[in-house]
């Protein structure tokens, strides 16, 4: 049967990231269209006509946006490979929280480390801090949130990883400091072929934010 | 039906602890629903059960704690299985959660800012509302409900928010059944449901809620 997978993303967006773990987990073959998100394609704007954002995952012609959302109905589908979410409701609850956790939390702290100076940026990263030590906290001694592989929560929060480094130049901090174990989590990780292939290069992440930065002081 | 302990926390106004308890009624779920005095002291239960958010809805199962509403009715849906309220197949299921999420992102604040502002920027608030509305009216289609036959997930996301739209219509002196009345009519006929009817409280009450609020945050 002839399946037709199409991701539209963009490079550096960790929300596409989420839907290329989640697909490589899978072993899932695809097309990846990359958009330019200053001149959108009429594609996008066809699938996406609510919020014209990537990602949106076509499958069979049918749009999928959101990337939980899309992660949600990538393990559905492909069910027998590599669960991301368990089987039992209250775990399944705990990984739907904790993705939600990461959703609200990581961007808005990261980009605030990023786009602003002093008392602001101090806040920014103090409670970028206690996040990721509440995430550590539900890590526990499990070498992956989903345990013994990937899960929801790694999936939702490893695009973050190569942020990381980002957010240390722009905050002046350490991060592997303050949550070590958050780190090893994220080395751990990058072990594994699904991961490093999807992940952008931290340092490329850093020049494309240097880029922005630039641009939003210009203006 | 009852499977073990279930106690609900929730604020008598609180449409998302609303959405809670709807999801437990359609599954015929004994519980025990506890208000929290959210313009008081927040019980030692409530900050222990969800010190991350310290918030309502939260549903204790057997002691362990579910947090955040779509997440709680999800997991209703999933540890009491029948009737469902997500369709079977993954695209649909998929849908269901996009404009669950749509509702989420778009309803709430978006009717808040009706009671928030004045003048000029009133007017856009009501814009965007009736706007974000008609484009519901759009999913609904001719279906009965957002889960087509049925009352579903994406219904019972939406109806909670709906009980707070008498103030909004109060504030910004427009109506929801003249602007886009498929909508209204959808509340109408979820309204008429016994779980629902239920569970969403004296409209003229919510909307004294809002004025004290109103009132409060110095938005007079």
């Amino acid at each position: 049967m002839a399946e037709s997978i199409v991701l539209l993303g963009w490079w550096s967006s960790p929300f596409a990231t989420r839907v290329r773990i989640a697909l490589a987990e899978k072993g899932i073959k695809y097309e990846c269209e990359e958009e330019d998100l200053k001149n959108k394609s009429s594609l996008l704007l066809k699938m996406n006509p609510v919020h014209k954002k990537i990602p949106v995952l076509i499958h069979n012609g049918k749009p999928i946006c959101e990337s939980l959302i899309i992660v949600q109905y990538i393990d559905e589908v492909w069910k027998d490979k590599s669960p991301l979410l368990p089987s039992d409701p209250y775990q399944r609850a705990q990984a739907r929280f904790w993705a939600d956790f990461v959703d609200k939390k990581i961007f808005h702290c990261g980009r605030k480390i990023i786009l602003t100076k002093g008392e602001e940026q101090e806040a920014a990263k103090k409670e970028l801090i206690e996040c990721l030590k509440m995430l550590e906290g539900e890590l526990g001694d499990k070498p992956y949130f989903g345990g013994e592989n990937l899960g929801f929560i790694d999936v939702a929060l490893l695009p973050y990883y190569s942020w990381f480094y980002a957010y240390e130049i722009c905050g002046n901090f350490s991060i592997e400091a303050d949550c070590p174990k958050l780190v090893a989590w994220g080395k751990r990780c990058m072990e594994k072929e699904s991961v490093s292939n999807s992940l952008q290069e931290e340092h490329k992440v850093y020049d494309f934010i240097s880029q922005l930065k630039n641009r939003f002081v210009i203006e | 039906m009852s499977k073990g302990e279930v106690v609900l926390l929730y604020f008598w106004v609180s449409p998302f602890a609303m959405r809670a308890k709807i999801a437990l009624e359609e599954k015929g779920v004994e519980y025990e629903a506890r208000e929290e005095d959210l313009l008081g002291t927040k019980s030692e239960l409530l900050l222990s059960s969800n010190p991350i958010y310290k918030k309502v809805p939260v549903l204790l199962h057997n002691g362990k704690a579910v947090c955040e509403s779509s997440i709680v009715v999800s997991y209703i849906d999933e540890a009491w299985p029948s009737p469902p309220l997500l369709p079977s197949c993954p695209y649909e299921r998929s849908q269901a959660r996009f404009w669950a999420d749509f509702i989420d992102k778009k309803v709430f604040e978006g009717g808040n800012s009706i009671w928030r502002s004045k003048g000029e920027a009133q007017e856009v608030a009501i814009k965007e509302f009736i706007e974000t509305l008609k484009l519901l009216e759009g999913v609904l289609g001719e279906k009965d409900f957002f889960g087509g036959d049925s009352f579903g997930f994406v219904d019972i996301i939406a109806i909670p928010l709906a009980s707070w739209f008498y103030a909004y219509e109060q504030f910004g002196s427009f109506k929801v059944e003249e602007e886009c009345p498929k909508f209204s009519a959808w509340m109408k006929r979820c309204m008429e449901r016994e779980t629902v009817a239920k569970v969403i409280p004296d409209l003229t009450k919510v909307y004294e809620f809002v004025c004290m609020m109103r009132k409060m945050y110095g938005f007079e």
